[in-house]
């Protein structure tokens, strides 16, 4: 009932639309090494106005970090002659390998429903499932599925009033990105709203890669595959003999 | 100190790792199996992908082999003909269970296959060698100090086929048939189930053909580094998921462990360590067949596919 009465006062009298978004980041690229153990990223920004701020439903902010995308299969297990095993499946077009929201308030009541629709903001609004209903009863039971899985490791994450705003001007929130990170480029991105309404939005990039000795290895496992197979049984044997040898010195 | 493994991408504690490493070793060196089939569920269950998993753990079980089979050449417990045949047999099978592997994930049931494999053959194993050893031992017992008479091996069925060969090291005259039969069978589990099969080896050389229990050790571990190099080189071309900074901290811990444990064999009666090695077998497979039997915490699973 609010909700709808909001939506139409947004929709009666379009917000003093003349704010706008200005943003960083405390970085922009994130080297994976050998002793990587995740990072925090700042991201900061202000509210330019040629005006001052008006009246009537208060500023608010969300930012969100989304990790590089993949198809996934979704895989129930049901009983079968006493034993657990797969039987139904779901593919899923897509689904960010990381996903975080961070916000000034709750997130149903600073974001309306067609707002999220617009701008797939909410868990459920990014994860990209077209036409699974076909390929096995419930299939939006699978989709929940993935959700509450990765919100139980952390892969996903809903931080609500993580965001601190100063003057409805200055805000800032840490995003921990975690130690399991997947390489590719991480989209930032930021919105400010009132009423429900998205008055602006920017998009910023954060390149997530592998450094070093990880990137060497992780390169030379993917060209030169025999090459990688036959180094790691040459690293087993001589480990293998250095270690004989050793024992055999000390006694 | 957490390390982060470029091919698994994952973080996790070097220690950790290397104490992983060095149980595994210490059994390896101790009963002359390679340890697969401890390895692999062990890594999974600390977060790395099960592909990582199967493929790095046949790569540690390769440098854990090679450390105890020189421990064992010293020994003069290698029949070196006996691993050859055995080998023979065991890379046909391996090239067999390859090709099945991979129709069983085309069919989409390969968790569950491997996982019946596990419950199958490492309970019958185990209980085999359970009973078999706790009979052997209480045997030893009533004759007290006495010495017991045994034979230096049983003719059997196994003893009348054709091709027969001399196995020196193991004091036999027998058809090189069943050697290369136990090894395909071997090689076939292998590439099935992700193992290097020593714990099939071990007691099929005691009991089928009757090699004595000082050259079983050193023999297994031998076909075993073969085997399992074979498995590391095929996964490292056909998925790239043997993680070298994984494999490198799981051999540091399993080389020195393997030292350990095989002089600690040289201190136990044979029977004891076909007792303990048995009990190992039955927990691995009793924890397997539990997983299969009661209702999982989270029915639903998410695998990752390709990149769009």
């Amino acid at each position: 009932m609010i909700r709808a009465l909001i939506l139409l006062l947004a929709l009666a009298g379009p917000a003093v639309a003349n704010e706008a978004l200005v943003s960083g980041l405390s970085q922009n690229r994130v080297q994976i090494t050998a002793n990587f153990d995740g990072s925090e990223i700042l991201i900061y920004g202000a509210v330019k106005r040629d005006a001052p701020a008006p009246d009537g439903p208060p500023l608010e902010v969300i930012v969100t970090v989304e990790g590089p995308s993949t198809g996934l299969i979704i895989r129930r297990k049901e009983r079968v002659a006493g034993i657990w095993l797969n039987r139904s499946s779901v593919t899923v077009d897509a689904a960010p390998s990381f996903y975080a929201v961070a916000t000034t308030d709750k997130l149903d009541k600073i974001l309306s429903g067609t707002e999220d629709l617009r701008h797939h903001i909410t868990i459920p609004q990014v994860i990209r499932a077209v036409g699974i209903s076909d390929e096995a009863e419930n299939a939006p039971d699978f989709v929940a599925a993935l959700e509450r899985i990765r919100l139980e490791e952390s892969r996903y994450r809903i931080a609500e009033r993580s965001v601190q705003l100063a003057d409805e001007t200055l805000f800032r929130t840490d995003v921990a990105l975690p130690a399991n990170l997947t390489e590719g480029n991480y989209k930032v991105r930021l919105f400010i709203l009132r009423g429900g309404v998205v008055l602006d939005t920017q998009e910023r990039l954060i390149a997530v890669r592998k450094a070093g000795l990880e990137r060497f290895l992780y390169n030379l496992a993917h060209q030169q595959p025999l090459l990688y197979g036959v180094l790691s049984l040459v690293m087993a044997a001589v480990a293998g003999w250095g270690a004989s040898a050793a024992f055999r010195f000390v006694r | 100190m957490q390390i982060y493994l470029p091919i698994a991408e994952v973080s996790i504690n070097a220690f950790l790792l290397l104490g992983l490493g060095g149980i595994v070793g210490f059994l390896s060196g101790m009963f002359g199996v390679g340890g697969g089939f401890l390895i692999t569920p062990l890594l999974l269950f600390v977060g790395v992908p099960p592909g990582v998993a199967v493929a790095t753990g046949a790569n540690q079980v390769v440098a854990s082999s090679i450390s105890g089979v020189l421990v064992q050449m010293k020994r003069k417990g290698v029949d070196f003909r006996m691993g050859l045949v055995l080998l023979a047999g065991g890379f046909g099978g391996s090239f067999i269970g390859v090709k099945v592997f991979a129709w069983m994930t085309a069919l989409g049931q390969i968790d569950l296959f491997v996982q019946l494999s596990y419950v199958l053959f490492l309970g019958l194993i185990g209980a085999m060698m359970f009973a078999e050893s706790t009979r052997a031992l209480i045997r030893a017992r009533r004759a007290g100090a006495a010495a017991p008479i045994r034979r230096a091996h049983v003719h059997t069925w196994v003893h009348r086929l054709p091709l027969q060969m001399k196995f020196r090291a193991s004091g036999l005259y027998i058809s090189v048939l069943p050697p290369l039969a136990i090894g395909a069978g071997v090689g076939f589990l292998s590439a099935i189930m992700g193992v290097g099969g020593g714990f099939i080896l071990v007691p099929a050389m005691i009991y089928l053909l009757g090699m004595p229990t000082r050259v079983v050790v050193g023999t297994s571990l031998f076909q075993i580094i073969f085997v399992t190099g074979f498995t590391t080189i095929m996964h490292a071309i056909n998925s790239q998921t043997v993680d070298m900074m994984l494999a490198f901290l799981l051999i540091m811990g399993g080389v020195i462990g393997a030292q350990i444990g095989a002089r600690l064999s040289t201190r136990l009666k044979a029977e004891q360590l076909r007792i303990m090695l048995a009990v190992l077998v039955l927990t691995v497979s009793f924890k397997i067949a539990l997983d299969l039997l009661l209702q999982p915490a989270e029915l639903f699973s998410v695998t990752p596919g390709l990149l769009p």
